[in-house]
């Protein structure tokens, strides 16, 4: 099966396009959750292995980077930047946001300080420093 | 009173003195404790300004600070910076995506982190930043006049940097017929409101204008919980970043209706809906494609101007392609010594070229305090075909090159935006008929800036003083 992707990876935005082959000769819509080995990916159109590892992983396991702010409870009006140390599934974004929502900090932040421990595998932290 | 370094401040008491003697005022009243208070009514009314720098640079965004850091480190000490909100960072403040930094540091960081990391090397170098402080007024003297809470001050410079940013276009400059109820926002105020203020703009959105600003909202209010029911765009491409229509479009669903607008909006009070339509190719509305859409909110990502109102006070011209300062390749302005970097000389759509641009014009700064600017003749450059603008504007070449062997071997980059998108093409410098540069593309698109260099050294053949650079664009099938 042949697809057709747009890095995201850097501002070039590389046309990428994608062939996934099944061992077993079967066109299947739908991805095995990257664990197993019987399929291979072939990919064009990358200007850099960065490209590559980015179209086997959207074909296998979308992820992105969830970035958001959070009420400051000590500050009047005061919100703090924070992101996902780490880039989440894709299907886990808006799961994300909600704990970003309900989540509150107390001044001081300081850039890189981890807001909430462990949420699908990763932490959210600050990216700003409120004093 | 803004606070001099004291250095300066001494140079002024100094100044007091001297009057003092020659005008045999009471020496005693000089040196009690008021001299602070005595010494400002004697600026104020004696003297064009209060206080003196080397170089002050205007905005403490990503452009401001860099300047700042390349001038320090180009030698001249003795910089400060004045920013008119209460924290640096300029818009990058609000950019809390991420997706800066890739080309400069080599790593993805968010609009914060980027503005932080250069926070960081202005208070490492001890550069003062008078936040709250804004500039009202600038002559080309390089007398600049600020306002802060303590009142108003004049500043002299020796060099002046530019770097006061952009700001939105809106609504007035677009004249979009219908009612004007509340709930439409440009793209930039609403990114305000929600990410630093948390705000909540609206549940059902509309979004006219397809630039990065326009897509990273499309997203972020998606994520947000609101429904976008569309993103409109009146060109029959997207500016937008590439991989912007994948992550904040594609990822949500949200469509995309190319050479299309917004004809008119509806609803007393709040917004209740507009009616978007297709144009053609004189952008004129296509009556039968009108279609309603119920929405509580539109964002109108349009476009930005550089900030120049303060630019034109000191009489520097302005180019009617950038609408930014007409500038050289050390990104000097027609009036000597003053300078200008990132958006109020150009819209740049990567804060890492924000960056670059102002490292040159802070060095440049820093050159020219030191004396070191000698630039004899001036060469035009000038867009060919294909090519919407060049900068630098103006070339300046040293006449005599053995003298400065170091600049003649230098490397001059320029920087420009093609008319349309593109597919394979070649880019063409020349100086009068001799080709200086080519450059083969794959793609080109009127989003993207484009960069190509020449060498210093091959326009000293130049045999007649009115010959031009031109960038020429030629597509290969
Ligand atoms: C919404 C948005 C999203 C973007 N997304 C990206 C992205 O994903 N990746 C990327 O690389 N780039 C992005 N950019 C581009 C990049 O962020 C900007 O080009 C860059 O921040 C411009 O920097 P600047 O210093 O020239 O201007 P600004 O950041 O606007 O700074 C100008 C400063 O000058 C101050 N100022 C203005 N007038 C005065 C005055 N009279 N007195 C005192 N101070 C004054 C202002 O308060 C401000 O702090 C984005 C830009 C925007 C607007
Ligand atoms: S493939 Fe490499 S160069 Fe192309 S967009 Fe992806 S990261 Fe950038």
């Amino acid at each position: 099966m042949e697809r057709e992707l747009t890095c995201i990876i850097c501002p070039r935005g590389c046309n990428l396009n994608v062939e996934v082959n099944y061992n077993d000769g079967s066109n299947k819509n739908k991805y095995n959750n990257g664990y197993s080995k019987n399929y291979t990916i072939i990919v064009k159109g990358n200007n850099c292995p960065k490209g590559e590892q980015y179209a086997i992983d959207e074909c296998i396991n979308p992820k992105r980077t969830v970035t958001s702010s959070m009420r400051v409870s000590n500050r009047k009006d005061t919100m703090v930047s924070v992101k996902t140390e780490k880039n989440i599934d894709k299907d886990k974004m808006f799961k994300t946001m909600e704990y970003v929502r309900n989540t509150r900090v107390c001044a001081p932040v300081k850039i890189g300080e981890v807001i909430i421990k462990n949420i699908f595998g990763t932490n959210i932290i600050a990216t700003e420093n409120i004093d | 009173m803004i606070d001099g370094t004291d250095k300066t401040k001494n140079k002024d008491k100094e100044n007091f003195y001297e009057y003092t003697k020659k005008e045999s005022y009471q020496q005693e009243k000089v040196e009690n404790e008021n001299m602070e208070i005595e010494k400002e009514l004697y600026t104020e009314h004696n003297k064009e300004y209060d206080i003196e720098h080397d170089i002050v640079v205007i905005g403490a965004g990503p452009a401001g600070m860099a300047a700042a850091i390349s001038a320090f480190d180009n030698n001249v000490k003795d910089v400060v910076i004045i920013e008119r909100e209460e924290k640096p960072g300029g818009i990058l403040k609000q950019c809390i995506h991420n997706g800066f930094g890739l080309h400069k540091l080599g790593r993805e960081l968010t609009g914060p982190e980027y503005a932080a990391y250069y926070e960081k090397m202005v208070n490492e170098r001890n550069i003062k930043i008078y936040c709250g402080t804004m500039v009202i007024d600038i002559t080309k003297n390089k007398i600049i006049t600020v306002q802060n809470k303590d009142g108003i001050f004049k500043i002299k410079a020796k060099a002046l940097i530019l770097a006061m940013g952009c700001r939105e276009r809106s609504r007035g400059a677009l004249n979009i017929p219908g009612t004007r109820p509340s709930g439409i926002f440009s793209a930039g105020t609403a990114q305000k409101l929600i990410n630093c203020k948390g705000y909540s703009v609206g549940k059902k959105v509309v979004i006219l204008g397809s630039g990065d600003i326009g897509l990273i909202m499309a997203r972020r209010l998606s994520l947000e919980g609101a429904k976008v029911e569309a993103v409109c765009e009146i060109m029959p491409y997207s500016v937008g970043l590439k991989r912007n229509i994948t992550q904040c479009l594609k990822d949500f669903n949200i469509p995309l209706y190319l050479s299309t607008t917004v004809a008119e909006i509806h609803g007393s009070g709040r917004l209740e809906g507009v009616t978007i339509a297709k144009v053609d190719e004189n952008r004129n509305i296509i009556e039968e494609t009108k279609k309603y859409i119920p929405c509580d909110t539109l964002l109108l990502s349009v476009g930005l101007i550089p900030e120049n109102e303060l630019t034109k006070n000191a009489g520097i011209s302005i180019d009617n392609f950038t609408n930014g300062a007409i500038v050289d390749e050390n990104r000097q302005t027609e009036q000597s010594g003053i300078f200008a970097c990132g958006n109020v000389l150009q819209v740049h759509d990567l804060v890492d070229y924000v960056s670059d641009e102002a490292e040159i014009a802070g060095k440049g700064a820093a050159d020219y305090v030191l004396n070191k600017l000698n630039g004899q003749i001036i060469i035009k450059t000038v867009p060919g075909n294909g090519v919407r603008y060049v900068l630098p504007q103006r070339i300046n070449l040293i006449y005599e090159y053995n003298k400065n062997r170091e600049d003649y071997k230098r490397e001059i980059s320029l920087f420009f935006r093609v008319t349309k998108p593109f597919g394979k093409i070649k880019y063409t410098v020349k100086l009068g008929d001799k080709v200086l540069n080519t450059a083969i593309r794959l793609k080109a698109s009127p989003g993207e800036m484009e960069k190509i260099t020449i060498k210093a050294n091959d326009l000293e053949k130049i045999s007649n003083k009115d010959e031009k650079i031109t960038v020429n664009l030629e597509e290969l099938s």
